[in-house]
This record gives structure tokens, sequence and C-alpha cells, in this order.
């Protein structure tokens, strides 16, 4: 019949408007400042810095080796090495960064710097609300702003930090056997010297 | 001086009303438009978002008003008033209700489409002023299409007003006004001629508004909005609001002329005031349009000529047969008459309707030949 198909599509439409008020399930928007969709795991904004324990700085797993501002393709990290060094989590001395900014202007999310870290010190971030009336100084993120606790990494990347965690804690305990040996094997060599 | 009063009364009030009708039509069809494609459409200024007309007004007002370089100046300037003052004219020939209309022109039909018909001419100063490809090919479009469908347009009321004998619309109306008792006012709409009438109206005056599927002249994805291209701020707003209240008053004709005007469908219904009547058959007509809308997409400029000289001018004209038809059968008089003579008015449109229909369709434009972009 010829307009069968306009009346098809008036259909269609009239449903639509009856539909959207009783069924909110049609609607597909999400009304942004007021309703967020859950972050997705692998999203990635922009980096930060990660620490463990109470104090951020004192926490801060970043050792200073520059290899992320080195490998930085928009080169928005700016690193300088404190003289005074502190123990990592092995018990290990380790430089620590005197200043660590990040122009977040300027970072361009690749997240080169979290996949070259060979600290696992600097993560991906999720965080996007970041707009500011400072065109400069706000959008320059020092250490401070950028230090976020390991619980804070293991919400956002839940997979990848299960990982990070049980390689560090392995690594831990190994270093932790190493260590008894090491010091088991010293107390038997004084003994021996001591013995005649 | 109390003529003067009059026409000031009257002018305010037809302002007024059809101002903020404009305002709330565009945020009302906005929203529908939205909900029909699964959207909430706007609701972030005021209740409901119903203030986005004030929100956008500002808007329009704070922009940079814009005249290219090369435009013709003064026709550019002249061009969106020249559309807007002729739609105002039309409304004074309405009767908006009872009593209710600003001038009893006895040839008030005749004045609207004489005076709708200087709107072609300010869209193409718009398109012709503006020194812009897009702007003159919207513009000639939109003369193409306006000039098509005003024969459909006209032809269209043809009928009604020699049925009714005046061109007034007043006389129009109140000959729709005389019921049998008990049993529906005798509304155009109500007989095979007047219904077919009022279908092929509502199409022409939807291209005649240049709305959507028959929006070819502005074009968005085609040619950048047409005529409307080197327009901005105000101007741009005051197109709008021509094309707006030319959409109103071919309703509101297309009640005068169809749906009895302000008469109720019933007589006994006559007690709500008469501008209510109009008023629900105006909101339910305006309706339609932004239902039509949300559903059909863009028409091809070849289809829409086609459309307008070899389906709807030979159906207008078929539409007076029709009529002479259902004058002629007046006299039968058996129980079966209605339905009879129902069915013989409707074969007599339906039947060349369904053969040209048939005809359109198997036309296939032949495959384009590109002479320079090979």
């Amino acid at each position: 019949m010829n307009g069968a198909g306009i009346i098809k599509g008036m259909i269609e439409t009239a449903r639509n408007l009856a539909g959207s008020y009783y069924d909110p399930g049609r609607l597909t928007t999400v009304q942004y400042p007021e309703e967020k969709l859950p972050p997705v795991e692998n999203a990635r904004t922009i980096p930060f810095l990660v620490y463990d324990g109470a104090d951020p700085m004192a926490g801060l797993r970043c050792t200073a080796c520059t290899i992320c501002e080195k490998e930085c393709p928009p080169q928005c990290i700016y690193i300088v090495k404190d003289q005074v060094k502190k123990p990592d989590y092995l018990g290990k001395m380790q430089l620590q960064p005197k200043v660590f900014d990040i122009d977040i202007s300027v970072c361009m999310s690749c997240g080169i710097c979290a996949e070259v870290c060979p600290f696992d010190a600097i993560k991906m971030d999720q965080v996007f609300e970041l707009s500011t009336d400072d065109r400069f100084g706000g959008l320059l993120f020092d250490k401070t702003k950028l230090a976020k606790p390991n619980d804070y990494f293991a919400k956002l990347h839940r997979t990848e930090a299960g990982e990070t965690d049980a390689r560090r804690e392995d690594d831990k305990r190994k270093a932790e056997a190493a260590a008894a040996a090491r010091a088991a094997a010293a107390k038997e060599s004084a003994l021996e010297g001591s013995a005649p | 001086m109390s003529g003067l009063l009059k026409a000031v009364l009257a002018i305010a009030g037809i302002m007024g009303v059809f101002g903020s009708c404009f305002a709330l039509t565009t945020v009302i069809e906005r929203k529908l438009l939205g909900r029909m494609q699964n959207r909430y459409g706007p609701n972030r200024v005021g209740p409901c978002g119903l203030l986005q007309p004030v929100a956008d007004a500002l808007k329009m007002l704070i922009k940079e008003d814009i005249v290219p370089h090369s435009a013709d100046k003064l026709l550019h300037f002249l061009a969106p008033l020249l559309l807007t003052v002729p739609v105002w004219l039309s409304f004074a020939v309405l009767p908006f209700g009872r009593n209710l209309c600003a001038i009893d022109l006895d040839a008030g039909v005749l004045f609207f489409f004489a005076i709708g018909s200087a709107t072609e001419l300010a869209v193409f100063m718009a398109g012709w002023s503006s020194q812009n490809k897009y702007s003159l090919i919207g513009a000639m479009r939109a003369i193409a299409q306006m000039i098509s469908y005003e024969v459909p347009l006209v032809l269209s009321t043809v009928p009604v007003i020699m049925l009714a004998g005046s061109l007034s619309l007043n006389a129009i109306v109140a000959a729709q006004g005389t019921a049998t008792a008990g049993g529906l006012e005798r509304w155009n709409a109500f007989t095979p001629w007047g219904l077919a009438g009022l279908l092929l109206f509502l199409i022409a005056s939807t291209a005649e508004t240049n709305r959507s599927p028959f929006d070819l002249p502005e074009g968005e994805s085609e040619i950048i909005a047409g005529f409307l291209t080197e327009y901005s701020g105000f101007k741009y707003a005051l197109f709008f609001l021509g094309e707006y209240l030319g959409m109103f008053a071919l309703t509101a004709l297309a009640v005068t002329l169809f749906l009895g005007g302000w008469h109720a469908p019933f007589a006994w219904l006559e007690w709500a005031p008469s501008w209510l009547w109009f008023a629900v058959k105006f909101a339910s007509l305006i309706f339609v349009f932004i239902w039509v809308r949300a559903t059909l997409p863009r028409l091809r400029l070849d289809q829409l000529l086609n459309f307008s000289w070899r389906f709807l001018v030979p159906l207008c004209l078929m539409n007076l047969i029709v009529a002479a038809a259902w004058c002629w059968t007046a006299s039968w008089a058996s129980p079966a008459a209605i339905p009879l003579r129902w069915l013989f008015c409707a074969a007599l449109i339906a039947l060349p309707g369904h053969g040209l229909a048939h005809v359109l369709r198997g036309q296939v434009p032949p495959p384009r030949q590109y002479h320079y972009a090979e």
C-alpha cells in the first residue's frame, strides 16, 4: 500500500515518545555531572606517582632514575634528584626525587612512562575533571599533587595492581630469604672462625 | 480613536500570543524530537528546560552580527525583516475565536496567500545578497520548492472556497458550524473532499514552510543551512521566527478551512471558549508537524518537484471533482446513502492517487553523467 512505510515510521516514533516516559531503559543518555558511568579498567588519562604506607613523601616508590623523563615523547616530566637516599621496600638505599613535575597540559596520555618504570612507581590515572582557570600553575602538577596511595592504584586497575603487588611481595620474600641466608652464612663463618 | 485602540490591541494580542507560542514551540519541539529519538531533549535551563528559549534568545542577542565583506549589505539587512513582516500581516485575517478576528476581509484567503508569497522574495534576497554559493543554491532550491508547492497549497483550498461561496475566513468558519441536532458539526474535514484537502494542504504547507522532510533549502548536511549560511545573531533568529510563524499561520489556516475553525466538534460542547477549541486543534496540528519531522528523512530535489507537480497538483485537481461529486450525490436519499457516497468519493481520489504513486515509483532517474568530475 502507498504510504505504508511512512505510517510504520510514524508508529515507531510514537512508540519511542510514549515509551521513553514509562521505560527509562530506552533513554541511553547519561546526564553527566549528576550521573557518571563507572570507569573502565583500562582507561588512562595522566600519570600519577604510587606510594606505600601512610606518608606520601616517605613512601614514594620513585627512585628518580629519570627513565620516564627520557622516554616521555612530549617531554612533560621534569625530575631533579635529591642528595639524600632512602630505603626502598627491599631495604635497599635508593635515590629519591627532589622535584618531580608533570605538565599535564603537555602530557598526551600515552602511558609510556608507566610502561618503562622498573620500580612500578608511575602509573596511569583516570581523573578527567582537570579544568582550571590558572593556565600555567594550575596545570603543572608537582610530586605532592601526583602522589597517590597504592590502594588507589589497586582500585583503578585491579588486574594490573594484583600482578604488581604479587611480584613485589615475591621479591620481598626472596630478598628476606636471601638476607636471612646471608646472615646465617655470616654467623656460621663467624662461628667457624672462632671455633679453633 | 477607538479604531486605533482596536488596532493596537489586536496587534499586541497577536504578537504576544504567537510570539510566546514561538518560544514555547521551539523548546517543546526539541523535547518531543528528543523523546521520539529516545533522548531527553533540553532539560537544563529552568524547570524541565522550559526556560531554554530565554537562554537561546540571550545567546542570539549577544552574538556578533556578521555581514560578509562582498555582500549586498542593504538586501542582506532587509531580507530577515521582509521574511517576518508579511507573516505577521497574514495573522490579521485569521479568526482565532468567536469575534476574535483582527480584520474581517472579504477576500481573506486571497490576502493570506498574496501576502504569504512575499516570503519567497525574502528567501531569495537572503541567498542572493550573501554572495555565497551555498546561500545561492539554497535560495534557488527554496524558490523552486516554494513556487511548486504554492500551487497545490492554493488548489487544495479551492473546494472549500467554492462550497462556502466566500473568500472571507469568517464566512468559511460560519459555514462549518451549523450542526444537525446532536450530530457532528459540519467541518469540512468530515467530508471526503475535505479530508483529502486537509491532507494535501498539510503536505503542501510542510513544504511551503521548509520543514522536514521538505527542508532542502536549508539542508544542513548538504549546503550548510542554505540561505541561512551567512546569517548570525539576531538576523538568524528572525529567520527562525519567520519560519515558525509561517508554520503557525498555515496551521491556523488549515484549522480554519478544514477543521471548523473555532467551532467545537459537537454542538453541545460549545460551552467551552471558542479560542480554546481553536488552540486545541492548532496544537494538535503543530504536534503532527513535529511528529513528521521526527520521522521522515529529507527528500532529493527531483523527488520533491516530481512529488508536487506529478502527484499533489493532479490530486488537488481531482479533489475538485470529488467535491463536485459529493455535492451531486447530496440528493441521494436512502439509508445506505452516506456510506455509498463516501465510498464513491474515496474511490474517485484514491484510485488516481494510487495510479500516480505507481507511476512515480516506477520512475528511476537515469544514471548520473558527470561532465567535469571524472
